[in-house]
Parts: structure tokens; C-alpha cells; sequence
């Protein structure tokens, strides 16, 4: 069957019932998008299918053939989509393996909610990341849709009150 | 109910003939627990070099001709900051061009072909920057001295009337300058100056280390770049799935592989040790899909019959039983208690957790006829050296691992090596081919080495003005070094399940004096393996401790704060890092309505902490947690705003576990196999967390793991607040209350 990933025409000869993530990552051989839990519950392997934001350790590879497939190395050519750019001005990826679903979540979000709310936020972002970069990545969102301005968010993270002794 | 050891999942043992050196200095204390030595050994041929380049000014600097600055480190990176850190406090005495540094990860051969010249790998119990800070800033320091002195040869000049700023090299009287890529090559060649005669900047004189730079790492985490071990593809590779006894302690009887023979891309099954089967195939997910239809009988073992509740009554047992089991005994608290004015009294439980790092447990091996090499998300790359060794019989001298960057750590992966041990087993069966064993997430959480399971009785004594004058602890429950490291349990104390209530300051000392104080433990093992989980025992010792002070409060009707306070004068840095809190929080300052407050402060790995937490409870149980506050003193700060990251992810970490998680036990095994039935804390559950950092600047603490034991006693006495009920058993979920 062929696969349409980030513009690329791959012919696979792949199990039907094989779920996307694994033909991507296996035999497409992109491992940006990631295996957290196999169940559709982690997020880790989030991309976008026809723009629309999809698990894809749950879809079975045939669901997906001749269709428009986009994964985290298909976002931009050069780490320039906005919310790319918010991720790395505010450093937000701690050990980074769930970033790249974190990072399709958010694009998704704001390509339909360009200015999301803490509650937009709250309902759209249900990835999960064991590091705790809760904070960060609401901080991402909203740096990456004009909400707050980047060097206030940053200033914060870096004034450590500290009083010294 | 047995302590149970079975050699397949027992901390990595080597032991070596020749003249050895013990590794893993982590087993003291609260890191990871390890029991194995390594030989030094001249350098065998046809293994990985020694990494000695001819442009290594000394090991831990590399300076390019375009003035590029290398910094080594061999501690492992798990997104805490480390590799950043340490190359801070290297740059910082280098005086080279922050912009211009990169990081190289020597391997565990090349660190024990140069007798450990980079120091310990082991990167647990939040040592990564406290425990290299010295040596590492030295190796800067030695660096710089040697790039002048090449400078001051060139140009014929005393040293002393060279100055460097960035990487250029000034001659102060004719203003002169060069790159340090141009004179590299000659400082690679002088004598360094003796290390330990150096006099280190102060913390106050600091440009690079002290700041938020960025981190180092970040660029390929942001565009599906980055390569973790479990991304690793290499010619021939051949991948991996297992299936491990669901019961601990059981075997494998029989598996019948002609069933799956035939199935695509199946190229064997492998038993791997007595209670482990696997499947290799030329992707994982047909490895995967293969050894589901695998038939596999199992021997369940002597431990099919156990259940959280038997679990449970054993440790309530603990909780009653005679028998010498006391650890600091001050004046006579039983007496204390009996004869006071008033008693308070409570029983706190907590659960079996999960550690969950988001990449599950994998490595990739290649064992050849006489070499062997690994690819390991290692926290302990020596560990993982020493195992792949000893399960592939390829001489030491032989093997090689190269540290991956772990997608998450979190103590899970230290220690034990099991993966490795594992992966090696199968791949002895495909001589020279890759074998990358990757673990299913229901295998990653059925077969951890769990945060241990354990129950407090707390009683205590207050006389007729409501001071505290009797403290009596008992925890019941597994211990860590009974699983992984018997020989740490000194004279029959098991000390590190009593984490936080020391009587020794530097570690995880207890910030209360209190003038009959008794604290004791009673070891009650179960067959389920336990394991460091960040911040280890400080979790549930900071809950019992914390919540239980506050109890006492209540009963003294006194503030919580000020209870506090007023036992707290001989603990001056446990005092400060409160009022810090309780300043920036707030404290005492009134909340909207339906808002309450809660406070609490512990000590561990080395660091000071204290948080406050404002909650609000609807009448059915949902709690929201809208802010919290910490202080933290980790006596310096190499990086501001990356020490707030850790404490920011260790609220995520410890409002799910609190709230959350739960590991139980039915018929033997673990019943939760997945996040739907073992749910982690989402985006939607964090409240805004704010810090305060107050370095006292007279030791180095831990960054990592100590605020974790702060979050959830802050919360629970805000509920308590909220409420009028202390919630005593974990997690809260399966106590009506719910985190929104």
C-alpha cells in the first residue's frame, strides 16, 4: 500500500491491521513519533491524518493508506512553525520523548483555536508527560499564539527570587 | 509473604579476579543500589580505544581550531539538566564562549580504560551536579591554566600579564590576542598544574554557571531529530519483545513455538532466563504481535496467592509487633505520650507506585565471538558495562556501552540492569546481529521495581499548652536494600526506609527537636521487587511526618506554621526555607472563599524544602490545587531556572502519585497494566508553581528530587484545611477525592 508522509510517497508492504505508528516508525523509518502505551491514552504518538489530530498507535495502517499523513518531521522544514520556535525559546522539553506529540497537540490546538484560553488549553492538551513540563508547555502555547510575550515568561523562569545568605 | 531474590532480577553482581575497584558509590545512602566491581585491565585489542584525542587540553576539555570548547560528561542526561549543568561549572572555570560549547559522552570502557579519570557515571539520588562539581570546575580550571600558559609561551610572557575573556586570550600591555582554538594544540602538550591546588571562583564571581542558559539538548526534541536507544536502527537489526512471568518469582514451564513459526517476519523465540520468554523478529511490533499468540504455561510459583490485602495485614502486623526495631530513641517517648495531657494518634498508608518513563525499558545489544557492545537509556552506564559482561562472558576489556540519553529515568533504570541482562540473553542467540529489546508498556508496568509499600503508626504527646512533647514513628513495610543492596543494612538497620527523620544533618535530616522522640522501622518484605522512584522514601516519610505535625497543630489549635516554628530553632536552614515559603506564599493572608491553605517542609538528598499549597474542595470531592509555593535551598544553583523545571516536574510527578496511582496485587501480579487503569496526572491537573531559591552557598544539595516530598503534605493539610478531614491513606482517588 502507499503512504503519504510529510509530502514523501512510500510504497509499504506492511500487515493491514500493523497500527500507523509502527509502519512509520518501522518501516517508514521516521521515529520522531513516539511508543508510550499502545492504547491511545499517553499521546506520544500523536500526528496528523488529513490535518486532523490522530493517536496513531490505535489506527490500523490500511485506515491511513493514500492519505495525507504529517508527523513531527513534517511540521516545518527548519524547527520553524511557531510553536516549534515557543518550544525552544522557553526550553521546554525535559528529557523530550513525549515532546514530539506535546508539540502536535499544541499545533493542532491552535490551528483550530488560534487563541486558546487555560481552558482550551486544559481540554485539548491530554498528553501525558511523566517529566512534569505541565507548566512549560501551557507557557508554549500561549507564547506561540501572541498571548504572552516570550521575554516576560522568561524572565519569570529565570529570577530566582533568590534572597542569598 | 518472602524476601525474595530471584537471581534474574537481583541488582547487577560482577566480580572480578584481578585487582579491582569498587563502582558505584551511588549504593550509599538513597542512589541506586549497586554491588558490583570492576578490574582495572590494560587495554585490550580490538576493543573501543580509550577516548584520547591528541586536542584534549585535559580529559574534560576539547578545544576545536574554530575555537569550539568539547566538554565531557559521563553522568547520564533523563531531561533533570545535568549535561547542561556540569558543562556550566566546566565553562565557567574554562572562560570560554558559552555559544561555542558542545558536549561529548565518553563511554563506560573508555572511563574505566583511563581508571575512571571522568569519576563516577552513576547519576541517581540527585548527585549528577553536586558530586562532580568539584572535580569538574577543577578540570575547567586546569584547562584555562594550561591554554595561557601555551599563550604565554607563544608570545614569550609571564602568564600573569595574560588576561581571557571568552575563549580570546589578552596580552593586557600590547593588547594582543588569540583564540584559545589557535594554541590548543600547544596546551595539549604542557604539564597541567596540579588540580587540587587550584582556587575556585566563587559563586558570586560566576557569568555562565548561576544563569539560565538554555539547555544543550533541546534543538532535536522539538523536530522528531533526537535518537533515544529505542529509535536506534542499525544494519541487520533484529527487535525484540518479552513476555516475563506475571507472577514474580514464577517460571516458564513451556511455550509452544510452532504456533507462531510461520508468522510474518518471526525469526525465533528465545527463553530468555526461568521466567522470561521472547519473541525476535525483524520489526518489534511483529515480535510483538507474535508473542501475543504465543502459548506460553507458566509455574505461578509460591506467590499466586497474594493480594494487596494480604499485603496489607502483614503490614499492620508490622505496625503492632515486639522486637527491637528503633533507630533514634531520645528520652522516653512511649512514656511521653502515655502520661501527657493530650494524645493525637494516626495511621497512614501508601501504595505500590509505578515509575512510568515515557520511553519503557529497552536497550540494544550486539554480542559477538569475543566482543560484545550496548546501546543503553543507562543511569548507570558502569552497571550496564559490568552486566553486559557478565551475562555475555565477553571479557570486560571486550565490552563496550555507550550512555543513551533516557526518555526519563526517574530511579528505574539504574541499579538493576535487568533489560540488559535480558537483551543480552537473546542476542547470544543471534551472534553479530543488533538485537534491540524493547518492553511493551503493560510489560513496563506489571514488572518494575516499584516505590515500596509501606504503613505509619504516628502518636504523639502534646502537654496542657499544646507543645510538642512526645513523637513516636513506626513505618512498616519492603525495604529497598533488602530487594537490590543487602549489604547496606547495617547491624540489622535498614536506615534508608526512615529517609527524612535522620538525626544527622547533610542528607535527609528531621527539622524537628522534639525531647522524647522514638522512630522505628519494621521490615516487612513482599515478593513484588521495589526500587529507588525520584525521591524515594522521602515521598511517603514526608507525607506521614508532615500531615501528622499538622494533625498535631489542630489538636494544639495552633497555627500551622507557627506548631512548626516553635520546634524548629536547632534546625536553622529547615527554619529558613519555611519562612521563605510562608513569606512568598502568603501564609497567614486571607483566601477567597472555598480557598484553602496548607504548608510543609522535609529534607532530602542534601536540600532544603518547603511548599505551600492553595486547594479548593466542591462537595463532591473534586480538588482543584490552584497554586503552590516552594522554597528550596540546594546550597548553590548552577542553573535558576532549570532547578525550577525539576521542582515544576516534581509537582506533576508527586500530585499523580498522591492523587492517582496505585499498584495493586491479585493473585500474585500486578493488576494494572496500563494508563487506563493506572492514571497519570494530565496538563489540566497542574496548578501555577511558583519558587523561591535561597542558596546559602556553604554546601552543594540536590536539585532533582527533593521538592517531591514537600507537594504532597502541602496538599493533603490544605484538603485537611478545607475539609476538617486529614487524608491519611493513598492514593486519595480511592477516597473520594478526585484532582481536576
Amino acid at each position: 500500500m502507499e503512504l503519504n508522509v510529510n509530502g514523501v510517497a512510500y510504497s509499504v508492504d506492511v500487515e493491514p491491521d500493523m497500527p500507523l505508528l509502527w509502519a512509520i516508525r518501522e518501516v517508514v523509518g521516521l521515529t520522531g513519533t513516539k511508543y508510550g502505551c499502545g492504547v491511545a491514552q499517553c499521546g506520544a504518538c500523536s500526528l496528523q491524518l488529513n490535518g486532523e489530530l490522530v493517536r496513531s498507535c490505535s489506527i490500523p495502517v490500511s485506515a491511513a493508506a493514500g492519505q495525507k499523513i504529517t508527523t513531527i518531521e513534517g511540521i516545518s522544514k527548519d524547527t520553524s512553525h511557531a510553536v516549534q520556535k515557543a518550544w525552544l525559546a522557553l526550553d521546554i522539553p525535559q528529557c523530550g520523548y513525549c515532546q514530539s506529540g506535546q508539540i502536535m497537540a499544541a499545533v493542532a490546538l491552535l490551528k483550530r483555536v488560534p487563541k486558546p484560553s487555560d481552558a482550551d488549553i486544559d481540554a485539548a492538551m491530554s498528553n501525558i508527560c511523566r517529566c512534569g513540563t505541565y507548566q512549560r508547555i501551557r507557557d508554549g502555547i500561549h507564547v506561540a499564539a501572541g498571548q504572552k510575550k516570550l521575554d516576560d515568561v522568561l524572565k519569570a523562569y529565570a529570577n530566582s527570587n533568590a534572597t542569598g545568605v | 509473604m518472602t524476601n525474595s531474590l530471584k537471581s534474574t532480577r537481583k541488582a547487577t553482581s560482577f566480580v572480578a579476579s584481578r585487582r579491582k575497584f569498587v563502582l558505584g558509590t551511588a549504593a550509599v545512602g538513597s542512589g541506586l543500589a549497586l554491588g558490583f566491581t570492576l578490574p582495572t585491565y590494560a587495554w585490550a585489542e580490538g576493543a573501543t580505544p580509550p577516548l584520547k584525542t591528541p586536542d584534549e587540553v585535559d580529559v574534560w576539555v576539547v578545544v576545536k581550531p574554530d575555537d569550539t570548547c568539547v566538554i565531557r560528561f559521563v553522568r547520564s542526561e533523563m531531561g533533570q539538566g545535568t549535561r547542561t549543568g556540569l558543562a556550566q561549572l566546566v565553562a565557567e572555570e574554562l572562560e570560554c564562549d558559552w555559544s561555542k560549547v558542545t558536549t561529548q559522552a565518553p563511554t563506560a570502557g573508555q572511563n574505566i580504560a583511563r581508571n575512571r579519570v571522568w569519576g563516577s557515571m552513576a547519576t541517581g539520588g540527585s548527585r549528577g551536579v553536586r558530586e562532580s562539581q568539584d572535580y569538574v570546575r577543577r578540570g575547567g580550571a586546569v584547562a584555562r591554566m594550561m591554554l595561557l600558559q601555551a599563550a604565554g609561551d607563544l608570545w614569550k610572557v609571564p602568564v600573569a600579564e595574560l588576561s581571557v575573556n571568552k575563549g580570546v586570550i589578552t596580552h593586557t600591555k600590547t593588547n594582543k590576542k588569540i583564540s584559545y582554538g589557535k594554541v590548543a594544540d600547544a596546551a595539549a602538550k604542557l604539564n597541567p598544574p596540579d588540580a587540587k591546588s587550584i582556587t575556585l571562583k566563587k559563586p558570586q564571581d560566576w557569568k555562565i554557571a548561576g544563569t539560565s542558559v538554555h539547555k544543550l539538548d533541546t534543538a532535536d526534541k522539538v523536530n522528531g531529530k533526537k535518537v533515544f536507544a529505542i529509535d536506534l536502527k542499525l544494519p541487520n537489526m533484529l527487535c525484540a519483545a518479552i513476555k516475563q512471568c506475571p507472577v514474580f518469582g514464577g517460571k516458564v514451564v513451556s511455550y509452544d513455538e510452532s504456533k507462531i513459526k510461520s508468522m510474518r517476519g518471526v525469526k525465533g523465540v528465545v527463553k530468555v532466563n526461568d521466567a522470561t520468554v521472547a519473541v525476535v523478529a525483524d520489526t518489534w511490533w511483529r515480535a510483538k504481535n507474535a508473542l501475543e499468540n504465543l502459548p506460553i504455561d507458566w509455574d505461578l510459583g509460591p506467590n499466586a496467592k497474594v493480594s494487596s490485602s494480604t499485603i496489607s495485614s502483614a503490614l499492620s502486623e508490622g505496625l503492632e509487633a515486639q522486637g527491637d526495631f528503633w533507630q533514634r530513641k531520645n528520652g522516653d517517648a512511649p512514656a511521653a505520650i502515655t502520661s501527657a495531657a493530650k494524645k493525637v494518634e494516626a495511621i497512614y498508608t501508601s501504595t505500590f507506585v509505578a515509575h512510568c518513563t515515557m520511553e519503557p525499558m529497552n536497550c540494544v545489544v550486539k554480542v559477538g565471538a569475543d566482543s560484545a557492545f550496548a546501546w543503553v537509556p543507562t543511569q548507570n552506564a558502569e552497571a550496564s558495562l559490568a552486566a553486559l559482561s557478565e551475562a555475555s562472558g565477553v571479557p570486560l576489556g571486550k565490552c563496550d556501552v555507550q550512555t543513551m540519553d533516557l526518555g526519563g529515568g526517574l530511579g528505574r533504570r539504574g541499579g538493576t540492569q535487568d533489560f540488559v541482562h535480558q537483551a543480552v540473553a537473546i542476542a547470544k542467540n543471534f551472534p553479530d546481529t543488533p538485537i534491540k529489546l524493547v518492553w511493551s508498556r503493560e510489560e513496563d508496568m506489571t514488572h518494575d521495581y516499584y516505590r515500596p509499600i509501606s504503613k505509619a503508626k504516628m502518636s504523639a504527646g502534646l502537654d496542657d499548652k499544646g507543645n510538642l512533647v512526645a513523637l513516636s514513628v513506626r513505618v512498616s513495610g519492603q525495604s529497598i536494600n533488602a530487594y537490590l543492596a543487602p549489604s547496606a543494612i547495617k547491624n540489622n538497620k535498614d536506615t534508608r526506609q526512615l529517609q527524612g527523620f535522620y538525626a544527622e544533618p547533610g542528607d535527609a535530616q528531621l527539622g524537628y527537636t522534639v525531647p522524647n522522640l522514638l522512630t522505628e522501622y519494621v521490615m516487612r518484605n513482599t515478593h513484588v521487587p521495589v526500587g529507588p522512584w525520584r525521591g524515594v522514601n522521602t515521598n511517603q516519610n514526608g507525607i506521614y511526618m508532615e500531615c501528622f505535625i499538622e494533625e498535631c497543630a489542630k489538636a494544639a489549635g495552633r497555627d500551622s506554621l507557627e506548631f512548626r516554628r516553635a520546634i524548629m530553632s536547632q534546625h536553622p536552614k529547615h527554619l529558613a526555607v519555611l519562612d521563605a515559603v510562608a513569606k512568598k506564599g502568603d501564609w497567614g493572608k486571607p483566601l477567597p472563599p472555598g480557598m484553602h491553605r496548607g504548608i510543609a517542609q522535609f529534607m532530602g538528598y542534601g536540600s532544603y524544602s518547603a511548599a505551600t499549597a492553595e486547594v479548593s474542595v466542591s462537595a463532591s470531592g473534586e480538588v482543584k490545587v490552584h497554586r503552590m509555593v516552594f522554597a528550596l535551598n540546594s546550597g548553590h544553583f548552577v542553573n535558576p531556572s532549570q532547578v525550577k523545571a525539576q521542582i515544576e516536574g516534581s509537582v506533576a510527578m508527586a500530585l499523580s502519585s498522591v492523587f492517582n496511582e496505585d499498584i495493586t496485587i491479585e493473585n500474585g501480579q500486578v493488576k494494572e497494566q496500563n494508563f487506563t487503569t493506572y492514571p497519570l496526572a494530565r496538563l489540566k491537573n497542574i496548578p501555577k508553581v511558583e519558587c523561591v531559591l535561597v542558596p546559602s552557598y556553604d554546601f552543594w544539595g540536590g536539585v532533582g528530587e527533593p521538592t517531591i516530598c514537600v507537594v504532597g503534605p502541602a496538599v493533603i493539610n490544605a484538603i485537611f484545611a478545607a475539609t476538617g478531614k486529614l487524608q491519611r491513606e493513598l492514593p486519595l482517588r480511592k477516597h473520594g477525592l478526585t484532582l481536576i
